[in-house]
């Protein structure tokens, strides 16, 4: 590493201090969302490209929330989709046919968040095998609960059933879609530095030693489940209200496929990670599509290089400063400066 | 009666189709601890091959599915080098996410060549018995009987040639066998090599059975072999076979006395209270966690 600073350092160096602050989330979500409103009322970003952002947050939920399961408690859910699918259905169903229709623009976070609690709900209910079950019959269960939502929505008439429900008005906008990833992103962020999140990561380290040193893995187990279950709900009601129409072959296994996809892409327990694959992911896609059905060839090929060269995806095991807490970085200086208080040379 | 004989002979049928893609799940993963995702793209390869086989060289039965095996076996052992080798060291998820890479190359190049759905063309002359009110196609016999055949050949192989010790050593201790002289890479190869080839012979049989094939298919039905070998208890070879009757039998007995849009729910819900009852499958011994 050369000492001379660019401008480059410089910045970084600004943008630290400015997120170690106290202020920065709510700051960082006040202008975001300032800024999401005027480019929705004074569209001097055309649809398109809003239309491509409002996927990318979805899919940031999505991906945010999966590596709660996958990377920080290192299960292997792939039964992601059907979390989204309630959620989608819940949110639609809200909207559609509960709420009236001159108040839905008022009601839609409610049934946003009815949705993500509807999918919290199930979680629980999958969260229940994961005590006994590990590894690959875990991943058999979502795999299987992933199925068996998407076998009931095709059954029920009432809803739809294979033909999907349509009838939603275009509720989700840049704001709202702003607002739920910073969210989910802020939360998930503070509960992997909680105490329960150490929890979390015990498991993934060593589950019997972390049962030993009295971390109660069912519960932490339970918890990841519903949160994670929970934003992944609401992220398919955002998805059903920005495509207007959903049928139970969105959330089938291809699309829990993607999500795993974007998690490893980006690497494993890194919320940064996470968010920089599915931002990749869902932008190249875009990006490639002159290429028509080839860029679903060269796609997989880029995985499975970035794989071979890279197995722990882009940003495995490792963290953007804006992610971590502030707590952390207090301790960790008065760690230091004990340390150098009381005389001791290594690091 | 003469409608639940039929049935179970359905059944068997696509069971004997379900157990033979699970034999190569089961043996990869016996083998490397890994789950070959891509395999149900292979197996739909291998309906492909069938297709080009039989329609540009108009090649009859028995050299399309041998050609179809030996084809498919060749690109089994061809990602097994290219993909998963680099892998062999590395976090296991990235060696699954890098099979699932794989698989969704198989099957969108596959749809970039063949946009539409395929017509197998008929190999074989069908003939169809009536005994009583039971009607028993000659295919239905000849994909039974072949791939029980199948089956006992793989088990042959397995249980008493040097090749299938080997295989077996590797999966009761990867870390002493090396030493005894045994080429894990060669073994791991010919594992790869069988196991997939089984699966193409499973394609064929698909597309013999079912004859529209498209780019997609080997998705739903890769899973739902995966889920048989899990079943039978993953890694367990005569656990798969039994895994895969299981599972046709369920879906084909949930098809004939419910409606037909049921199936997928009734089936896994029944693997869901299975793998509550034996989280390790039917043949599958639990491994207790060494601390």
């Amino acid at each position: 590493m050369s000492k001379n600073k660019t401008i480059y350092d410089h910045f970084m160096k600004r943008w630290h201090t400015l997120t170690d602050k106290k202020y920065f989330w709510p700051l960082f979500m006040i202008t975001g969302i300032s800024f999401c409103t005027a480019a929705s009322t004074f569209e001097f970003i055309d649809l398109y490209l809003q239309l491509i952002l409002i996927y990318v947050g979805i899919n940031i939920i999505l991906t945010v929330s999966l590596n709660l399961i996958n990377g920080y408690m290192g299960e292997f859910s792939v039964g992601h989709a059907g979390f989204m699918a309630v959620g989608a259905y819940v949110a639609s169903l809200l909207t559609v046919h509960v709420f009236p229709t001159g108040a839905q623009n008022l009601l839609f976070p409610l049934a946003i968040l009815a949705g993500g609690l509807a999918a919290a709900l199930v979680g629980f209910l999958v969260a229940i095998p994961s005590f006994k079950t590990r590894g690959d019959y875990l991943a058999i269960v979502t795999l299987a609960f992933c199925m068996i939502v998407k076998s009931v929505l095709e059954n029920i008439d009432a809803i739809g059933g294979p033909r999907g429900l349509l009838g939603m008005g275009k509720l989700t906008t840049l704001p709202w879609v702003f607002f739920w990833t910073a969210l989910s992103v802020w939360i998930i962020r503070n509960l992997v530095y909680s105490n329960f999140g150490r929890g979390v990561l015990s498991i993934r380290e060593d589950e019997i030693a972390s049962d030993l040193m009295s971390v109660n893995t069912r519960q932490v187990k339970i918890i990841a489940f519903v949160v994670s279950s929970f934003f992944a709900g609401i992220a398919g009601g955002l998805f059903a209200h920005a495509l207007q129409f959903i049928n139970p072959r969105m959330f089938d296994i291809i699309k829990s496929t993607d999500i795993l996809i974007m998690v490893y892409l980006g690497g494993i327990a890194s919320i940064a990670g996470s968010v920089i694959g599915a931002i990749i992911y869902t932008i190249l896609l875009e990006v490639l599509r002159p290429l028509g059905v080839w860029r679903m060839v060269f796609m997989p090929l880029m995985l499975v290089l970035l794989m071979i060269y890279r197995p722990r995806g882009i940003m495995g095991l490792k963290e953007a400063r804006m992610f971590m807490p502030l707590r952390d970085f207090v301790t960790e200086k008065l760690w230091r400066q004990k340390k150098k208080e009381a005389g001791d040379a290594t690091p | 009666m003469a409608y639940i004989f039929q049935q179970i002979l359905n059944a068997l049928q696509l069971g004997s189709i379900y157990a033979l893609i699970a034999l190569g799940y089961t043996m990869v993963y016996g083998i490397l601890t890994m789950i070959n995702f891509a395999h149900g793209d292979l197996f739909m390869v291998g309906a492909f091959f069938c297709f080009l086989l039989a329609v540009y060289l108009h090649l009859s039965f028995v050299p399309t599915l041998l050609l179809s095996m030996i084809g498919v076996a060749f690109l089994g052992v061809v990602i097994e080098r290219l993909a998963y080798k680099p892998l062999r060291n590395a976090p296991r998820v990235s060696a699954i996410i890098t099979a699932l890479g794989v698989g969704l190359f198989l099957e969108n190049f596959t749809l970039a060549l063949s946009p539409y759905p395929k017509h197998i063309p008929q190999l074989l002359e069908n003939t169809t018995w009536i005994v009583g009110s039971l009607s028993i196609s000659s295919l239905q016999i000849l994909i039974i009987v072949l791939s029980l055949a199948l089956m006992v050949i793989l088990d042959f192989i397995v249980q008493h040639t040097k090749a299938g010790m080997a295989m077996r050593a590797i999966s009761w201790d990867k870390t002493v066998v090396p030493l005894m002289g045994v080429p894990v890479n060669k073994i791991i190869s010919v594992t790869f090599a069988i196991g997939t080839g089984l699966g193409g012979a499973a394609g064929v049989m698909y597309g013999l059975a079912y004859p529209v094939i498209d780019p997609y298919m080997g998705i739903m039905v890769g899973w739902k072999a995966f889920i048989c070998a899990v079943v039978g208890g993953i890694g367990n070879i005569r656990g798969a076979m039994i895994g895969g009757f299981i599972l046709g039998a369920v879906e084909i007995m949930v098809g004939a006395f419910f409606p037909s849009t049921y199936r997928d729910f009734v089936a896994f819900t029944l693997l869901l209270i299975l793998l509550i009852v034996r989280p390790y499958g039917i043949l599958g011994k639990p491994q207790p966690q060494k601390v």
